[in-house]
């Protein structure tokens, strides 16, 4: 296979800026050299390839949005939008694990925590030193988080933490979990160190997909964490969500990385594999599903860097993050699907790129936000009545 | 030290080189660019350069006022400053004039150190950095796998056919420089943000006429399609015969 060659129909790339382009082609040139090559032979092993975490970290995605005195980069959201776009087109462990750190645990800590939370912990999550983890799902509550059951319960100048997540990205490997638990005044966010007594991250095993990140559980059994730890800005349901606003942001990209990836390996396949005499991309039934394909994945970035403008001008609401969410990993699932079976049985080979992005889109799928909570999501903005229950 | 990196922008090395309508120039319909693959390993040197002895690196080319993406690059790798010396026919201009351009603001830039790639991907002439520093009349090393740069005077290893060559010289000198030379770095988010800060400015070209003039571009023959003349052990014969009498390679 030729190296990677990114679709842009409607040259998507002059509108964006030069620094937006570097930024992207930085990425692009990293995952191609550094991460593709390995990343196949981790995903059948089911680990991710920790010796990236400094590279990850010198290249600077973790956070790049988050201003310069911190560690961060202070890119603008379009320029971080490519970034998960180039990381997704690795592989969507390699995005989750990025997504995680910056939306998930640097953005909290930024936004909710205090000037000591921020100079302790931002310049460490920001060079890789430090891993962290988001602590929101449990086994009884995904979509509606809300009904959580961990608690936090006050203790002079502590809070003791009990309780269980299930499905969080990184959990084993972490120093610092940002586990959300419920107080007698509501939901509040705690950074729960790794270590801490009484606190554990088992890792979950046997996946399918997302084979290449490390999905762990969280078990807290009287976990004692000092006020100094509780981010005191977030109230409620409200701190998790916005963090999961960010992190959706990122994903409405990162999907179209991976639908790119699959879509130029079934083009590039089509073109030399022959079948009855001429080659798989000369057929009209090969064609009509690029034709639709390119269709969707054009839809797709344009409505992605729409919404980038939007945030970097500060109008993006979470229904506008929906949106995208919603369609860009729907339709990339549905491509990944539709390259991985132009491939033939080469498709199932973790030697090309597209099944496991097929399968990790599954996963992509179903979190951040399930496509039908994005749907009922959609559904409450434009009729205002919430559907949920 | 006052250092500078002289790099050319290229099309991509994927490209599918089309000879466009005037028969003389490529067609510049689509092609994506970056730069030469050896002058990335000069810049590199030249930043490495400034790490250890300190000074200043200048990245200089000759080029359109689009060259600046990877100009910016460059400088996000740790350049300090850029210079571009907007020619809109650099794609034909003759490497002749391109030194001659390049000694002349070297030479008012001051600087003490200039690396160039061992050749530009897109002609492969090899020709500029020894026109550089003929014309200069500085010492030149081409090839350069190895550096070390002291105080006045550096040591060279030079990659030759079957071997290798070992150099002493004085500075200033022009370093060509070889793939084993280094490994570059990535440009890092955080080098892309401060590139945008560092000067990268513009100045006409003043550059004599090319006298060498592309009169015709051709594309290779297309190469004819392969044939197995057998398989496994039994096919040695036909491939002996075929090796010998169509290819006479043997
Ligand atoms: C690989 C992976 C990594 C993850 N990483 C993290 C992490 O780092 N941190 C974290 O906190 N979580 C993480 N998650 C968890 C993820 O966010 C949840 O799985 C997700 O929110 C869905 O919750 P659930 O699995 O409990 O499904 P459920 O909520 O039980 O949903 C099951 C089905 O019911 C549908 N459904 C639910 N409610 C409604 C409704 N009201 N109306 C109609 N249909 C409905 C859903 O759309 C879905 O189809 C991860 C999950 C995976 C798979």
């Amino acid at each position: 296979m030729d190296a990677f060659r990114a679709l842009d129909f409607l040259d998507i790339e002059s509108q964006l800026g030069e620094d937006e382009r570097m930024v992207r082609d930085a990425v692009r040139t990293w995952v191609g050299e550094r991460f593709v090559p390995i990343v196949w032979e981790h995903f059948e092993a089911g680990t991710f390839p920790m010796e990236v975490r400094p590279e990850l970290g010198e290249l600077g995605v973790f956070g790049p949005t988050i201003p310069e005195e911190y560690g961060g980069a202070g890119l603008n959201s379009v320029a971080y939008g490519l970034i998960c776009q180039e990381l997704e087109r690795g592989d969507s462990g390699l995005r989750s694990f990025v997504s995680v750190q910056g939306s998930l645990v640097m953005y909290p800590i930024f936004a909710y925590g205090s000037e000591e939370q921020k100079r302790e912990w931002l310049p460490q999550l920001a060079s890789g030193e430090a891993i962290g983890c988001f602590g929101l799902t449990e086994p009884d509550f995904g979509s509606n988080p809300g009904g959580m059951l961990t608690t936090a319960r006050r203790d002079g100048d502590d809070w003791i933490l009990n309780g269980r997540k299930m499905w969080i990205t990184n959990g084993t490997c972490s120093q610092v979990a940002v586990v959300w638990a419920r107080t007698e005044d509501g939901v509040r966010g705690f950074l729960v160190r790794e270590g801490a007594e009484g606190f554990s991250a088992p890792e979950q095993k046997h996946k399918w997909s997302l084979r290449a990140s490390i999905t762990s559980e969280l078990v807290l059994e009287d976990v004692r964490v000092p006020e100094s730890d509780r981010l005191p800005k977030a109230e409620g349901l409200k701190g998790p969500l916005g963090c999961l606003t960010q992190a959706r942001y990122g994903i409405a990209w990162g999907a179209l990385g991976a639908a790119m990836s699959a879509f130029d390996e079934a083009l590039q396949y089509a073109g030399e594999r022959i079948v009855f005499d001429k080659p798989l991309a000369g057929f009209q039934l090969a064609q009509k599903k690029f034709a639709d394909m390119a269709t969707e994945i054009t839809l797709g970035q344009l409505a992605a860097l729409r919404l980038g403008r939007l945030k970097d001008e500060g109008k993006m609401s979470p229904s506008h993050v929906s949106l995208c969410k919603r369609n860009n990993v729907q339709k990339s699932l549905e491509i990944t699907r539709t390259c991985r079976d132009m491939l033939g049985a080469n498709g199932i080979s973790l030697e090309y790129q597209t099944g496991r992005h097929m399968c990790n889109l599954e996963s992509v799928s179903t979190y951040e936000g399930t496509h039908d909570i994005h749907t009922l999501a959609i559904g409450h903005e434009l009729t205002g009545i919430p559907a949920y229950r | 030290m006052n250092i500078v990196a002289c790099i050319k922008r290229v099309p991509l090395t994927e490209t599918q080189a089309k000879v466009s309508a005037d028969g003389t120039s490529l067609d510049a319909t689509g092609v994506e660019y970056m730069t030469s693959f050896y002058d990335e390993i000069a810049v590199e040197e030249a930043v490495r350069t400034k790490e250890k002895s300190g000074g200043e690196v200048t990245i200089l080319t000759i080029g359109s006022a689009g060259s600046s993406k990877e100009m910016r690059e460059c400088i996000a790798k740790g350049g300090d400053k850029g210079l571009i010396l907007v020619d809109e026919d650099w794609m034909a201009r003759d490497c002749r004039s391109t030194a001659k351009a390049l000694a002349a603001k070297i030479r008012e830039l001051g600087a003490d150190l200039v690396f160039t790639g061992r050749l530009a991907t897109d002609r492969d002439n090899a020709a500029v950095g020894p026109m550089l520093a003929t014309l200069l009349d500085w010492a030149c090393v081409t090839d350069v796998i190895e550096v070390e740069i002291g105080d006045g005077k550096g040591t060279a290893v030079r990659e030759s056919e079957g071997g290798v060559e070992n150099y002493e010289f004085t500075l200033p000198a022009v370093i060509c420089c070889q793939k084993d030379l280094n490994e570059p770095r990535y440009a890092g988010l955080k080098g892309i943000m401060a590139a945008k800060k560092k000067p990268l400015d513009e100045a006409p070209l003043e550059a004599e006429a090319s006298q060498a003039e592309v009169v015709r571009l051709e594309l290779p023959p297309a190469r004819p399609e392969g044939r197995i003349v057998g398989e496994g052990p039994d096919a040695v014969d036909a491939l002996m015969d075929a090796l010998r009498n169509e290819a006479k390679v043997l």
